[in-house]
């Protein structure tokens, strides 16, 4: 069966939050809706799912390849034409230690961005069921149920003081 | 740090964004003369790599002058974005809300000027293809890792890379706004940039953690950067004066307080240009005073520092470039002036709660401070390569030809106008971090008084 998307527009952060509550009274789960803002609200402030992600281990893992390349990048350099000035050893560990300090933390960042973007599941091409009132300060209750659902997740919605309910193909 | 009406969402936007929507009649006028500036500069440059370097006043011994000067100030001011965006945030003062963008932005337009610099200095700016590639392609000699100079833009392009993908990676949740307020291509250009954020729990929560550890992972290359500026100065065995264990410290801390005061700067424009009294309000000012009585007596304690080292070791070298600042007209002149600007002028002022509180007085002060900061390392580059000592006749005094105080003065305009001109597609203060702001405010009852409050989270 067709999966369908349903939006609720709610004016403010209580009537929204009990928005989720009447929608997990009539048998769904958390799982099944999410709220939309335009600011960043307190973390449970809805009553919203936990968001689990792995962000932390971008880092390392970028850190680790930005580590790889300075160093190879600062020794093969070196090795490409060995010429001893000085006296001195040819890697010379000091300097190499700077470029690839630069590198490690090039990469960390690097791959921190990437996670980010993997993690918040960004690029999407489309934006589905949405509404730019969002934007405005309306918070966006979005469901997504069974087709034949819908009309029951509408009535919560508007029962819950939706100022507007809005129905669409789920994304 | 609770000033000011309570703002709802429609007014935050309609307000921050006065500036992508609205067409005052200065905003073109101030761009196309910055413009013709930024144009002037060019034709500057174009002319001293056509006809070389003998049109500069540099010439042995001192063969860096304003424009090594002008790198070494513009990474200064760089500095401003993370001190800012990325210590504020981890700190998670609550001040820092509509100064975060302005400052992360000026950082990026500002290391791009500084990254001009070199490359119009050494005369030859086709060359950059050297600085990756192998000078000589037939044996693969690379540039030297040992160098300095060569530490120099691996750093420097790191911090710029960050920077800028910390600024974007911020920016997402504005670009969503200003797609649901656009309609047409406008639409589709900033749907395309903000890469379809809708705003929901999980991309909230990440944005969330993203400006924390973006901070913590920039926070590092902001050290490094000026750090690694000032090897190419102390590392200088040559140039006893440069030759200093005190110097990393010291520049990223001058550093600090130049980027600083600049994005104070800024923030007095933004207010006066974009009328964002009720964003950038009085209390903001009083806070970045405080920041930087603080940040100049540091500074101060290590220029004093670095002074005395000079002076205790009795070297010959160390003392006369210290006669020749102290003591030697006009140099002793510009010294005092450095100083006083610097230090002594802005510090007096921001002692009065009155000076810090007033967008106009705190411009004054920080021009200041930025005038001094300009001096200070100009008399860092030039006195220590003059050479001007006992038995040495091979010295000379600098002087900047027209050439290079045009190439100075447009570079200051060309950042003016980068900044003009990003406040014309994006806004300068973070929308979404001023909607938080406003959630998170409350006012308690303790007593007879109302205060405010915020709610902080852990």
């Amino acid at each position: 069966m067709a999966k369908q998307s349903v939006l609720g527009l709610y004016q403010n952060a209580e009537y929204a939050a009990e928005a989720g509550d009447a929608l997990q009274a009539a048998g769904l789960t958390k799982d099944d809706y999410d709220f939309l803002t335009g600011a960043p609200y307190p973390e449970g402030a809805f009553g919203e799912r936990h968001v689990s992600h792995r962000l932390y281990v971008f880092p390392f893992v970028g850190a680790l390849c930005g580590l790889t390349a300075g160093i190879l990048l600062t020794s093969m350099t070196q090795m490409a034409y060995p010429l001893v000035t000085g006296g001195k050893p040819i890697l010379s560990l000091p300097p190499m230690a700077i470029v690839t300090y630069e590198g490690t933390m090039l990469g960390a960042i690097l791959f921190t961005v990437l996670g980010i973007l993997f993690e918040s599941r960004l690029p999407r091409p489309s934006l589905g069921l949405y509404d730019d009132r969002i934007t405005e300060g309306y918070i966006g209750v979005i469901v997504t149920c069974e087709d034949n659902q819908a009309g029951r997740v509408e009535q919560v919605l508007t029962q819950a003081g939706a100022v507007d309910v809005k129905r669409g193909e789920a994304s | 740090m609770q000033e000011g009406r309570s703002l709802t969402d429609r007014e935050i936007n309609r307000g921050l964004l006065n500036s992508l929507y609205q067409n005052p009649k200065w905003y073109w006028g101030s761009v196309t003369l910055l413009g013709v500036i930024v144009l002037g500069a060019m034709a500057a440059a174009g002319y001293m790599i056509n006809q070389g370097l003998g049109v500069t006043g540099l010439n042995r011994p001192v063969m860096w002058g304003f424009f090594i000067t002008n790198f070494v100030f513009w990474i200064g001011i760089s500095h401003a974005g993370v001190m800012l965006s990325a210590i504020l945030r981890l700190s998670k003062a609550e001040w820092r809300r509509p100064a975060t963008r302005a400052a992360e932005v000026l950082t990026v337009f500002s290391l791009m000027t500084a990254m001009l610099m070199p490359f119009i200095h050494a005369g030859r700016p086709w060359r950059l293809f050297y600085w990756v590639f192998p000078y000589d392609w037939a044996r693969g000699v690379f540039p030297n890792v040992r160098s300095a100079l060569i530490w120099d833009p691996s750093a420097v392009f790191t911090y710029l890379t960050s920077s800028i993908l910390f600024v974007y990676i911020a920016l997402l949740p504005d670009l969503a706004v200003i797609r649901d307020r656009s309609t047409g291509v406008r639409r589709t250009i900033y749907s395309v940039l903000c890469l379809g954020w809708k705003g929901n729990s999980r991309q909230w929560k990440l944005q969330i953690i993203a400006g924390i550890l973006l901070s913590a992972l920039i926070l590092p290359v902001f050290v490094s950067v000026h750090s690694i500026v000032s090897f190419d100065f102390s590392m200088a065995i040559a140039v006893k004066s440069w030759h200093s264990t005190i110097f990393p410290p010291y520049f990223v801390i001058g550093a600090v307080h130049s980027g600083v005061a600049a994005v104070v700067i800024v923030m007095a424009l933004m207010r006066w240009l974009f009328h964002w009294h009720d964003y950038v309000r009085p209390e903001h000012f009083d806070a970045l005073g405080r920041l930087l009585i603080v940040v100049a007596t540091g500074w101060f304690f290590f220029f004093v520092m670095e002074f005395l080292f000079g002076l205790y070791g009795l070297e010959g070298d160390e003392i006369s470039v210290k006669d020749f600042l102290t003591a030697q007209a006009p140099w002793s002149w510009w010294f005092i002036t450095f100083v006083g600007t610097t230090y002594f002028i802005p510090v007096g002022m921001w002692l009065f709660k009155s000076v810090r509180r007033n967008p106009w007085l705190m411009v004054v002060a920080c021009v200041s401070v930025n005038i001094g900061m300009w001096l200070e390392r100009f008399l860092i580059i030039v006195p220590g390569l003059a050479q001007k000592q006992l038995f040495n006749f091979a010295w000379y005094t600098y002087a900047p030809s027209p050439v290079e105080v045009v190439i100075i003065i447009g570079t200051f305009a060309l950042v003016s106008m980068l900044m003009l001109l990003f406040a014309k597609v994006f806004p300068l203060i973070p929308i979404y971090d001023i909607k938080e702001g406003e959630i998170l405010k409350q006012e308690i009852k303790i007593g007879r008084r109302t205060v405010p409050a915020v709610i902080r989270e852990d």
